[in-house]
């Protein structure tokens, strides 16, 4: 029982983070939410994963959210939504709908007779997975670095702007000098 | 499985969570809660492998994809966050519907 009072919370929570108007206090209710499924995960058996989901998914994401939105700032939006209410209403209805539908046809294999411990599962059967998680950290850092990196083409966008803007004053002083010139000819 | 089982009322939850996110995929406008909200979506998808690995009396075997999954949320959750930072930095906005240049 206490699990699904634990899954209503964190559905709970979900709704609050999508409801509430600033960033930071949506961040928050999604911390929340990752606590509280870590606490369920650990409840289910699943004692690693949840130590990995409370440190990563409440810890780790929720820096990198508060960073980002430290960075970008908040930003009020309108309260038009970008999808009619109704229809967005009943498009998630119709996927809640399916996804239920999927779970309760949901065919069980019956539980084996002894299941192999974690690391052996993880290391020994799932090792490609390992493998794979290797290439999509390597790739996430990579990807980072180059968005990182393109956050200095501002800074050369406005001294390439200055450059441009000096360039542009010199040729309007040229063009004067030459006007003069010319005029100063006419006049002889 | 009983509908009053507590691990049914995990699944209905689990269906719950997921939609909250579906309903946010659709109605956010906002670039840094439409990440929060795929968070969302993946937390849901991560109960579902847990509770799957519960149901079926193969708990290690749910916690290894659920790992696998962590990781390549928290790749999404780093990327996603960089290109509306990136976003915000050179069009000034984070609103979705701005982003957009096709009229027609």
């Amino acid at each position: 029982m206490l699990i699904a009072l634990l899954i209503l919370t964190a559905v709970a929570f979900a709704a609050l983070a999508l409801r509430a108007r600033r960033l930071l206090t949506s961040t928050l209710w999604l911390a929340g939410v990752s606590a509280v499924v870590s606490v369920v995960f650990y409840l289910l058996g699943a004692r690693q994963v949840a130590v990995i989901e409370l440190s990563i998914g409440a810890g780790l994401v929720t820096v990198l959210f508060v960073f980002a939105i430290s960075v970008a700032g908040e930003e009020a939006m309108g309260a038009r939504p970008l999808l009619p209410g109704v229809l967005a209403w009943a498009l998630s209805i119709l996927a809640i709908g399916l996804l239920g539908w999927f779970v309760r046809s949901l065919a069980m294999p019956a539980p084996p007779s002894a299941e192999p411990a974690f690391s052996a599962m993880l290391w020994g059967q799932r090792g490609l997975d390992v493998l794979v998680q290797v290439i999509l950290i390597f790739a996430g850092v990579l990807g980072l670095l180059g968005l990182l990196a393109e956050a200095k083409a501002p800074l050369e966008k406005s001294v390439a702007e200055a450059i441009m803007a000096e360039r542009d004053r010199d040729l309007a002083a040229m063009q004067q000098r030459a006007h003069d010139i010319h005029r100063e000819k006419e006049i002889v | 499985m009983s509908l009053s089982s507590p691990l049914t009322i995990a699944w209905l939850g689990m269906v719950a969570l997921a939609g909250v996110a579906f309903y946010g995929l659709l109605a956010v406008r906002n670039l840094i809660k439409l990440v929060i909200v795929l968070q969302i979506l993946v937390k849901a998808a991560l109960l579902g492998l847990v509770l799957a690995g519960a149901t079926s009396g193969q708990v290690n075997l749910g916690q290894s994809l659920a790992a696998t999954v962590i990781v390549a949320d928290t790749v999404v959750a780093v990327i996603g966050l960089a290109l509306a930072v990136q976003i915000k930095r050179r069009l000034g906005t984070l609103d979705v519907r701005d982003l957009s240049n096709l009229r027609g």
